[in-house]
Parts: C-alpha cells; sequence; structure tokens
C-alpha cells in the first residue's frame, strides 16, 4: 500500500499569524512529505508493505516504526488546525477535562507545560488513557500514544522544525500561539469517536 | 562556584557562509546561554557544585534530568565552538592523520562514516569522534548525551562533535540536515582536534 500525504483542509498562508507560510511549507510539504516517502521506501518486502499506520505504530520498528509514526502524527497535528477555529471546548469533552484537570484553563497551562519541557525532539499529546481518563503525556521523537494503547486526542509538535523560523529559541511563545489556531471541534470529533 | 559561557574564539559571522550570523547569535547566546544557567540552577547547594563539568558527566546516571540535559548541553557547545575556526577544513594534522588512517582505513572513509552518523541521528543530537582509551571510534548520541557520561553507548574522550539538533542549522539549511554536515567540513579546526586527541592519548 502506498502512503500518501493528506491535503490541508486550509491554505498554506491560513494560518500565519501563529505559523508562517515559509514554515507550513517546509514542515507539511518537506518534513511530512519526506516521512512519506522514506516510508513508502521502507515497506516494500516486509511485512508491513500493506499494513495501516496503526499497525505499523503498534508493531513496526527502527525506520519503518519511526517514519510511519511521523505520518501520523503530522496528519493529527496538521488537522486540528482552523483558520477560523472554535476556541473552546464544550458539552462531554469539557466536562471530561474538567473532571481530569480541574478546569479548562489548568488543562491549557499543564498540557502548555508537558509541550514546553519535553527535551530535544517530540510531541506533547492529550490521549483518552487505558484507564479511560484523560491524560497529558509527553513522547520522544516519533513516540505515539497508541502503542500504549492510549487514545490520541490532540497534539502539539515541538520539534524544533515546527517553530524555529518563526520563534526561534522561543518554545513557550509557539506552545502559546498554538491555542490561537487549534480547531476544538476536531478534538470534540475525536472524543466522541474515541469513546 | 558556577559554570560561565565561555567567550568564543571568532565573530558571529566568521563562519559565514557555512554557519550564519543569525544562528550563531541565536545558538550561542540563547541555546548555549540557557544551558549554562540552568545547569548553574540543577548544581547550586548541592555536592556538584565545585566539580569540574567532566566530573559531573561521567557519574550523571546519579544525577537528575536537568543535570544530564543542561551539563551535557553546556559542554557539548564549548566543545562545538572550539573545534570551528573561519581557517578549517582542509585535512587533518599530526598524530590525528595517522590515527584516522589507521582506525578508518582512510580519511575519506572516516569523513564519510562522521556524516552518516550525524545525518542519521532521528531526532535531536550529536555525533562524535571519540577516543575510547585505545582507539577511535565515530559515533552519535541523543539530544544532550556526550561519550564523557556513563549512560553513553561508547565512552570516551570526545575529540570533535558536531550539533544536530535542528536549533544548529535550521534559519539557514532548514530540513536539509545533510547539506549543514558536508559544509561542516569547511570550519572544522583540526589543529584542536589534533590537540585534543594529544591530550587524550597521554592520558
Ligand atoms: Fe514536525
Ligand atoms: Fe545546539
Amino acid at each position: 500500500m502506498k502512503h500518501e500525504l493528506p491535503k490541508l483542509n486550509y491554505a498554506a498562508d491560513a494560518l500565519a499569524s501563529v505559523i508562517s507560510t515559509k514554515t507550513m511549507e517546509f514542515h507539511y510539504g518537506k518534513h511530512h512529505q519526506a516521512y512519506v516517502n522514506n516510508l513508502n521506501n521502507l515497506i516494500p518486502g516486509t511485512r508491513f508493505e500493506n499494513a495501516s499506520l496503526e499497525e505499523i505504530i503498534r508493531e513496526a520498528d527502527g525506520g519503518i516504526l519511526n517514519n510511519g509514526a511521523q505520518v501520523w502524527n503530522h496528519t493529527f497535528y496538521f488537522e486540528s488546525f482552523s483558520a477560523s477555529p472554535k476556541s473552546k471546548p464544550e458539552g462531554e469533552l469539557l466536562a471530561a477535562i474538567e473532571i481530569a484537570f480541574g478546569s479548562f484553563d489548568e488543562f491549557k497551562s499543564k498540557f502548555s507545560n508537558a509541550a514546553v519541557t519535553l527535551f530535544g525532539s517530540g510531541w506533547a499529546w492529550l490521549v483518552i488513557d487505558t484507564d479511560g481518563k484523560l491524560a497529558i503525556t509527553q513522547e520522544s521523537n516519533a513516540g505515539n500514544p497508541i502503542r500504549k494503547n492510549q487514545k490520541p486526542l490532540l497534539t502539539c509538535d515541538v520539534w524544533e522544525h515546527a517553530y524555529y523560523l518563526d520563534y526561534q529559541n522561543r518554545r513557550p511563545d509557539y506552545v502559546q500561539a498554538f491555542w490561537n489556531i487549534l480547531d476544538w471541534k476536531v478534538v470534540e470529533d475525536r472524543f466522541r469517536k474515541s469513546r | 562556584m558556577s559554570f560561565q559561557l565561555p567567550a568564543l574564539k571568532y565573530d558571529y559571522k566568521a563562519l559565514e557562509p557555512y554557519i550564519d550570523a543569525m544562528t550563531m547569535d541565536i545558538h550561542y547566546n540563547k541555546h548555549h546561554g540557557a544551558y549554562t544557567t540552568n545547569l548553574n540552577s540543577a548544581i547550586v547547594g548541592t555536592s556538584l557544585d565545585d566539580l569540574p563539568i567532566e566530573e559531573i558527566l561521567r557519574e550523571v546516571s546519579k544525577h537528575s534530568a536537568a543535570v544530564r540535559n543542561n551539563g551535557g548541553g553546556y559542554y557539548n557547545h564549548n566543545l562545538f565552538w572550539e573545534v570551528m575556526t573561519p581557517s578549517g577544513g582542509g585535512l587533518p594534522t599530526g598524530e590525528l592523520y595517522s590515527a584516522i588512517v589507521k582506525n578508518f582505513g582512510s580519511f575519506d572513509e572516516f569523513k564519510e562514516k562522521f556524516s552518516s552518523a550525524a545525518a542519521t541521528r532521528f531526532g535531536s543530537g550529536w555525533a562524535w569522534l571519540v577516543w575510547t582509551g585505545n582507539e577511535l571510534k565515530v559515533f552519535s548520541t541523543p539530544n544532550q548525551d556526550n561519550p564523557l557520561m556513563d549512560v553513553s553507548e561508547i565512552k570516551g574522550f570526545p575529540l570533535m562533535g558536531l550539533d544536530v539538533w535542528e536549533h544548529a542549522y535550521y534559519l539557514k539549511y532548514q530540513n536539509r540536515r545533510v547539506e549543514y554536515v558536508q559544509n561542516f567540513w569547511n570550519v572544522i579546526d583540526w589543529k584542536t582536534v589534533n590537540e585534543r586527541f594529544i591530550i587524550a592519548t597521554n592520558k
């Protein structure tokens, strides 16, 4: 099975107040594309040739795992943005966030902290943990919660390539701005489908 | 005692066009500066306070993640600036050259091996040329780990290190890490690397 770079559901300049067009061109056009190409080059003749990305994330190792997970992670990341985002969760997702973290603001602050303090390259996640509760986690490099049987709801890419052209060393500024383009409608849909 | 950000022996634009002035400025002042400050906060008032950095790193598995990350970041960047010069490049000199040929077959084979270690390190990290006590080895470490650390897969005295965190090259090279690694060979200071080799082999 040949993996494809999924289309963005917004223009490359749509998020420019937070993520510049140049960053989008490299991050989506070069990095995400390279993970897709690398994966397609690695899987022929292996047992992952026709596997889904989720199967690859659960069962593969080495380059197939890294590239497969990075394809999945970037798709999940880019899919959660919008130029006209829903700025707050409502309903059952909001209730679950309040149960797990006290309040929406506390959740934001804890998630931001996870994103800012992940050392090196990686991802911050909001997941439904194996006990059914919401949790905030950090994964290095190509880490993905599916491998731990958690259900991902939201992620923030904190590889330096995600923000270096726009924010350089100021990762906290990038993470703070991230909330301005995050579409909670997408996260609510994921929450509904994950339960 | 606290650690200081060491002065650079060249100015920010000295390594252009291979490493641009803006990258040098941010990399040195902001990244290296932050590792220095954070290392000092991590050790102040602890038993590590008066130790040389090499001593701290030697048993780093006994210390906090903050000491490992910032202590590594402090040492690694000190070394990185030191092994580059605007009048760099060419072939290694002296005893080091012979040792490289003996260990790797030829200089080109060494260069190829080191470049590949730098290009294939997934995520953030460093490529190293290390003296293990009886031979030269090339390998890479994740994040700010280094060969002085007890957690390192290969241990020894680092002769040269190449930073392959994206912050080291993203403003100029973006996703083209391979091109950055190729250009590094134009600024490598073989005189300094050879001096480190002589110190290492006389220990
Ligand atoms: Fe990314
Ligand atoms: Fe660095």
